[in-house]
Parts: structure tokens; sequence; C-alpha cells
């Protein structure tokens, strides 16, 4: 099984460490994992905005980069969403279509196509996991507040397995952050609202860490800790689920 | 015309048509339980339920909670305070109504509704207008959910009729219930074993 | 109302973080209330899925439906009136009390007559209108639009409404307990249903089978306006019908427990025949119904049966009031049907969501809310709807992602500057460094790393 590793544009240039973790991770779980160098973004930037018309090129890139694989995993709920419902090539439609069917977000690959089941990983600390929308209602990574259903979350399967790790009840278990791409700066007011709100359900219940399978949300909560100088950190999913003993430094 | 316009832009617009859905059809619980279920709800919904064994109770307990300056109406022929319709009346005269009790054809137990019609109401505005409303349900007549509802009307002939649960309510005020906003203040439901 | 769009407006909105809290708690305790009745109902997505599909084939059968209700409503002695557009609806409503020589009308809640202005036009034409739901009294009475399409009246405050009530309606200055003040408007309304001779009411389903229409409240308002009044005239979109009685059976289960957590509404009244001397009316509506069935990608917004789930579970909506949406109904649904109606007005509206997707999960005929957002994005861009600077960015950006090199040299210049040259960038031009700030720049970004440690 060759694995294709999707970083999102903005993991690449920002949040290393969570594309770290996620290729260190799925090698330890002896997955065969390449990382096509000239990959840049899925597109949704600006088809969020309005402008699908003008992803096709970033369509061709990204169909280019990864038609070759078996799996293409990504540590982002959001950006695997948008592959998984609007990557299309009129030339192309065959491996366009093998990849939306074949591309994952990390948790639910981890859970559903590896069938993981001991994570050896320790993070002995109080976290708050944030439900990003797009792995959980469009990806359906964990069951939704709104819906009559079983319940269920893939994220909480694997923090479960992680030794020492403390998950937080919130007020509010699935509610936005708030940062919806271009959102977060066409509607700054009540993007930034929904930001502060989101981490203050976390701080109120104690996290000392806020994970979520979405490095975009954890960005957004994180300019918000920081405006506030609060010492909770957030972390990559991948992270946490990677974390040795006593290691976690950077 | 318009109709003609409208008529026909729906006509070129309306997708190919789809089927409609099987009927829903769920297993009725006991009658015990259906009873239960309801009496539930009515206290739920800010309603009350007083237990009768014969219709004709229903004037004892109008004795005991109104006075004889009080209107009441109703067109229960078994009461005491039996009012003759004739179909003719001003709606507005019944603006001092103070209580009026009404013979419902069944109830419904997942939300508290009884289900009248106007040939039992004496006139359309009368349960709305009277400051108290009863409803007297015969217990064998409770239905466990809407959809049974709907299947136990479903040839009635009626030129209106209402489901009513509970008394009027508002929450329009910062969301603080408040009963009697413009129909009944309060609805008891005198049930009959 | 000013022209403001919705960011500007939520903006101001957000300048009393305060009240955004006490708009978003009020809100949420109701979807939670909401959450409650649906998950009390073991088969509530059976029903969810059984509206909806009722609703496909009301959508996909509207002209026969609508001509067979018309039918049955006239055999049963209802007056049936066609109305194109808001201007005819209104018309025909002014015709039917001007030709009784009536001046004083008393309204039910009715959104659709809020889409077609019908207040103000009747008040043009001298006529007085009351409007008899509490939440919309106070709101008519503060001269503003509902806010929120089952709780119109969600964004005031009691001691506000006591204040309208003391300049209006005469009750103590201070009085604020809403007892007190729904005893007042009891009071006051009871007067006015007394003396009204019209009464207008707006029409929750109509069922195509009978020719009967259902009117659903709380308060009681639309039934003591009806059977008070010599003439009622009940106003409906034409996508209100439904194809039979027992079909009520799915919808009145679904409604209210979406709308408020209640089981039911206090009264779901069938209107089948005007009362003896009493003139029934029903005016169909289609005022852009046909256009948007037309449109493949949003016609089933259409299916839409006004429950207001949608705005109270919306993290947007909550955060900016209902009043930001600048349009007759707010909210998810609200920015679905609107763009329909006036695509430049209302370009704003399909922007003012992070696509989170609640609102398709609480819609109780499974619109598919977020999807048509993102749908509504792209015609509004692609008809030339979009500002021109939005544009251009989004073509630079298209530029930078498409090839890899240029990416890679546009994240080392990015995260150069923002680390060596931050002010750039942290300013008060940057929408993002408001509230929040910038990310901490790696040293290297992970296609670095990889190449270092991976030859």
């Amino acid at each position: 099984m060759r694995v294709g590793l999707f970083v999102p544009c903005y993991v690449d240039q920002f949040y290393p460490n969570a594309a770290i973790a996620t290729l260190k991770l799925l090698r330890k779980l002896g997955v065969d994992v390449y990382y096509p160098q000239n990959q840049t973004c899925c597109g949704q930037p600006m088809a969020n905005s309005g402008y699908e018309h003008l992803t096709k090129d970033c369509d061709r890139l990204f169909i280019d980069n990864f038609a070759e694989f078996d799996y293409i995993v990504s540590p982002s709920g959001s950006c695997v969403l948008h592959v998984k419902d609007h990557l299309h090539d009129e030339q192309k439609e065959q491996q366009a279509t093998h990849i939306r069917k074949r591309v994952y977000e990390l948790v639910e690959f981890l859970t559903d196509v590896l069938k993981v089941d001991k994570i050896t990983a320790s993070f002995p600390h109080k976290v708050g996991l944030h439900q990003s929308c797009h792995g959980q209602r469009g990806l359906h990574l964990s069951s939704m507040t709104e819906l009559v259903d079983t319940p269920f979350s893939k994220p909480m399967q694997l923090l479960n397995q992680v030794e020492g790790l403390e998950i937080i009840q919130l007020t509010r278990p699935d509610e936005c952050c708030g940062f919806g791409g271009t959102f977060c700066v066409a509607e700054e007011a009540v993007s930034a609202k929904m930001g502060k709100d989101r981490v203050e359900d976390h701080l109120m219940n104690g996290a000392e860490y806020i994970t979520a399978a979405d490095m975009s949300c954890l960005m957004h909560m994180e300019g918000i800790l920081k405006r506030k100088n609060s010492k909770v950190k957030v972390l990559h999913i991948a992270e946490i689920l990677n974390a040795e003993k006593e290691a976690l430094s950077e | 015309m318009s109709r003609a316009q409208i008529l026909s832009a729906i006509l070129n617009n309306q997708p190919q048509s789809t089927l409609l859905p099987e009927d829903l059809q769920f297993d009725s619980p006991s009658n015990e339980v259906v009873s239960e279920k309801f009496c539930q709800m009515i206290n739920l919904i800010g309603g009350k339920v007083v237990v009768i064994q014969k219709v004709e109770d229903i004037n004892l307990y109008i004795s005991e909670h109104f006075t004889k300056s009080d209107r009441i109406i109703t067109p229960i022929e078994e009461l005491d305070y039996f009012t003759p319709f004739t179909g003719d009346e001003v709606p507005h005269d019944f603006v001092n109504t103070e209580f009026a009790v009404f013979k419902t054809h069944f109830a419904v137990a997942e939300n508290g509704a009884v289900w009248i019609t106007e040939d039992r109401m004496g006139h359309r505005v009368l349960p709305f207008i009277t400051q108290h409303l009863g409803m007297l349900v015969e217990e064998n007549q409770i239905v466990a959910t809407m959809h049974d509802a709907y299947k136990k009307m479903a040839d009635a002939e009626y030129d209106f009729g209402t489901f009513v649960a509970g008394p009027s309510k508002t929450a329009d005020i910062e969301q603080s219930l408040v009963l009697g906003a413009h129909g009944a203040r309060s609805m008891t439901i005198f049930l009959l074993k | 109302m000013s022209n403001l769009q919705h960011p500007a407006l939520s903006e101001i909105f957000n300048r009393d973080e305060d009240r955004v809290n006490w708009h978003d708690d009020t809100l949420w305790w109701i979807r939670a209330k909401r959450d409650k009745a649906a998950q009390g109902i073991s088969e509530w997505e059976l029903l969810r899925e059984t509206a909806s599909q009722i609703k496909n084939n009301v959508l996909s059968n509207l002209h026969q439906y609508l001509e067979e209700f018309e039918k049955n409503a006239l055999a049963n002695g209802i007056k049936v009136h066609w109305a194109a557009d808001a201007a005819e609806h209104n018309k025909i409503v002014h015709g039917l009390l001007a030709a009784k020589g009536i001046t004083q009308m008393v309204k039910s809640k009715s959104m659709l007559t809020e889409e077609c202005h019908l207040n103000d036009y009747l008040e043009q034409k001298g006529i007085d209108v009351i409007d008899s739901d509490l939440g919309e009294r106070i709101v008519q009475l503060a001269k503003e639009p509902p806010s929120h399409i089952v709780l119109p009246c969600i964004h005031k405050k009691k001691e506000e409404i006591g204040q309208i009530f003391h300049e209006n309606l005469g009750t103590e200055a201070g009085v604020s307990d809403p007892q007190v003040l729904t005893e007042t408007a009891r009071i006051h309304l009871r007067e006015t249903f007394l003396t009204r001779r019209s009464a207008l009411t707006g029409v929750n389903f109509a069922v195509a089978e009978t020719g009967e229409f259902v009117v659903c409240t709380n308060e009681g308002n639309a039934d003591m306006g009806a059977h008070l009044a010599d003439i009622h005239i009940a106003s409906m979109g034409i996508e209100k019908l439904i194809p039979k009685k027992k079909h009520l059976g799915v919808f009145l289960r679904l409604l209210t427990r979406s709308a408020t957590g209640q089981p039911i509404t206090t009264y779901s009244s069938h209107f089948k025949k005007p009362r003896k001397g009493q003139e029934m009316h029903i005016v169909l509506v289609d005022n852009g119904r046909s256009v948007q069935l037309g449109r493949e990608s949003f016609r089933n917004s259409l299916k839409c049966i006004r429950c207001g789930a949608c705005m109270n579970t919306c993290p947007v909506y909550r955060r900016s009031g209902g009043h930001s949406y600048h349009n007759a109904i707010a909210g998810p649904i609200g920015a679905i049907l609107a763009p329909n109606l006036d695509m430049k007005k209302y370009s704003d509206l399909p922007f003012a969501s992070t696509l989170c997707g609640s609102c398709t999960n609480v819609c109780p005929v499974k619109i598919d809310i977020h999807d048509q957002l993102y749908k509504w994005r792209q015609v509004i861009v692609k008809e030339g709807n979009s500002p021109a600077a939005k544009t251009m960015a989004m073509k630079v950006m298209n530029f930078t992602l498409a090839s890899p090199t240029r990416f890679k040299l546009a994240g080392k210049i990015g995260r150069w500057t923002l680390k060596h040259a931050g002010f750039t960038v942290n300013n008060g031009l940057n929408p993002w460094y408001k509230h929040r700030e910038m990310p901490e720049p790696p040293k290297e970004s992970f296609s670095e790393w990889y190449k270092k440690n991976n030859p």
C-alpha cells in the first residue's frame, strides 16, 4: 500500500510540526508514505469564496501529484472534504474519481483503514477536543449533536488510547470555531467572537491543550489564545498521537 | 391573468416527479401506557388533568372553581351549564365567557393535544375566547401519535377543527414562558375513565 | 434600513459583547430544547427523511397540487386569489378590504406579508394594521422588522420592551415583568380582536386533497382574529402545499419540536370552510418561487416549513442578530432564499457562514442549506456580483497556488515578512490581527524539512 501524504498549504508553511508528526506516526504504524514535493493546495480557499471556477490549475496539480497512490492521507479534515466533494478534471476525470474515493483525513485513515487499536503514545495532560465542522459534519468523524444517532467519535477512539491523557468535557461539544476560510477576515467581527467563545469553553472546563483533526481551526483558536496571553496551547491530533513519554518540546 | 402565468411557470420549472414516501407505521403501546403518557404531557404543557367517572362530575368541578356570576358555557347536554346554540350567535357576544367546556373527539398522547371540530364547539371562537377552557376526553379515545390521529380522522367531515394542546402561551419576552396570551389562560382535561 | 451589508451590520452588533453573549445564550437554549425534543423521538431521522420526500414530491408536482387545492378550496366556499409578486399580493389584500369599506385589520404572524411589505403598503392606503402575535406587536411598536421568523423580538431585552409598552400602551415606567407585559398586551389586543372586521393570517400548511389550510400558533391570536372577523384573508406562498391530510401527521410532529422544542403548538387550526356569514379568502403568492423552482441547485430551499431551527443553531446568526441579514427572513435559510429575489442586494448573505453544516443537520425537511450557501457563492461570483478587489486577490492566490515554485517562494517571503517585518502584517489593515495573533512563523516549512530529512 502506497500512501501519498497531502500537506495543506498553510500547514506546510506555518505548522510543519503537525505534518512531521503525521509522517512519523504513519511510518511508525508501518505505512509506506511518500510526500510528493510539487503539491501546493487543494483550492478550497478560492472555491469557498465563490471562485471554484479558478481552481482548475490547482485541481490538475493535485491530480498530477496524487493519482498514483493507493491512498491519499492528510492531517486536515477540511481540505480532504474539499477534495472529496469538488476535485474534478475534464481530461483526467478517472484519476480525479480515484483520488476522491481514496483521500482520507488522518484520523479516519487510522480508524477505518489501518484499524489501529493500540497507540503507543503518552500525553499526561488535560485535553479539549475541538470537533472541526468539516471533519465532523462533512466526513462524519464523529456523531453530531443535532442528529438522533448512536454516539461515536473516531478522534476520541484514538485519544483514549493515549497514556495519561484526560479529555475534558465541553459545554458545547461541536460548535464551530468561526475560522471558515476567508470568512475569518471578511466577517471579522463574528469570526473573532466565535473563536473567543470556543476558546472560552475549553478554558472554562480546564483544558491545558486544545486539539483537533484540523489545523485551521487550531490556528484560529491559537491566535485568540495568544492575544489573551493564555498558557493553553493548541496541538494537532497527530502531535498528540505521536507524543513520546516526556518528549514534546518545541 | 396571474393564475395562468404562475401555473405555466411552475409547469416549466418543476422537476421530474418523485414518489411519495410510504406511510409511517409504528406499534401502538397499550391503552394504559398511552393514557399515562397523555397525562404526563398535559402537565408538561401547562394543563391539568381531572379524572372523572361520569360526564356529570364536571358540574362539581365547575361549582367548586367558579362563582355564580361567572359566565359558564358548554354545548355538552349532560351538564347543568348546557347552553343551547342556534348557529346564529355573534362571536363577540362570548367575550365575557369565564369557562367553557367541550367534548373532544380524541386526544394525542405524544403531545397532549386534543382534537375538536366546530360542531362540538357551539361556536368557533369559543374555545379561544373563553378565559378558562375545559376539554372532555374519554380515556379509550387517546391515540399514541399524530400519525394515529390523522388515521382516526381520515374521513371526518368538518368545517373547522383544531388541535388544542394546553393553555394559550407565549415566550416572546426574553423566552419567559407566560400562560394566557390571547386564548385560554388555563386548560383542564376531564379524563373520563 | 441602511445599505450596510452583513459584515458591517454584524460589526455594529458586536460592539456590545454582553448583548451578543445574551443573544447567543438565549438562542442556544432554544437549540438545546430542540435537541431534547428530537432525542425524545426515536424515529426522528426517519421523520425528517419522510418529510423531505413528501416535500420533494410536492415540488415536483406543484402544478397539479395547486390546481387540486384550488378546486377543493373553492368547493369548500373559500375564495382563491393568485398573486405573481408582492405588489399583486398587496393589491389583492387591499382590494378585498376596500370593497367592504374596511380600514382596520388585525394580522397574525405571516412571514410572507413581511416579505411583501404589506404593512407599509396598507398604511399608505390608509389602512391600520395591528400585528397580534406578541413578539410581532412589540417590533411593530418599535418600528422594526422581526429579527427571527419564529421569535420576532428575540433581540429585545425585557426592559426595552417595558419601555415600549410604557410609551405605547400606558404601563408604568420601569415595569419589565414578562407576566405583566403579556397581560397588558392581552387586554390591549382583545380590544383589537373585538373591533376588527378583517383578519389576515399566514398559512403553515395547505392540503391539496381537501382544500383546507392549517395555521399554528401558541398564543391563539390567529384564531381570535379569524373567528371574530367578517373577512378572513389567508396569505400563503405556493410552496406551502402538502398532498394529503395524513401528511400533517409528519409535519406537525416536526414543526414545533424543531422550532422551540415543544411537542406541538398550542393551537393547530384546520380551516376548511368559512363560518356562517363569513368570507374566507386565500391568496396564493409566487413572488419568485416559480423561478427558484427552476434553479436546480436551489429549488429544494422551497421545502422550508419556517421552523427557524437553522437560525437557532447557526453560530453566525446567534452572534450577528437577525437584522444583520437585512432581509425579511434571516439566518441560513434567508441567505439561500434572498439571492433568488435580488442577487446583487443579497450577495453578501451566502458568505455570512462558515459552512459548518449545523443548519443542514437540524433542518426538519433536510434542506442542504450549507451546500446551497456554497453554490450561491459560485453563482454570485460568476454573475459578477463580487467586489473587484476580491476577484483580483483570488486570481493572485490562484496564480501562486497553481505553481509549486511560486508557492514555495511566496511561502518563504510570507514567513520571512511575518518574522522580520511583522508591522506590515500586524496592523489595523489586517482584519485577522484585530482580535487574533498571527501564527508564529517556523524557521522552515514542512517541505523544506522533508527535503533535508528525506534525501
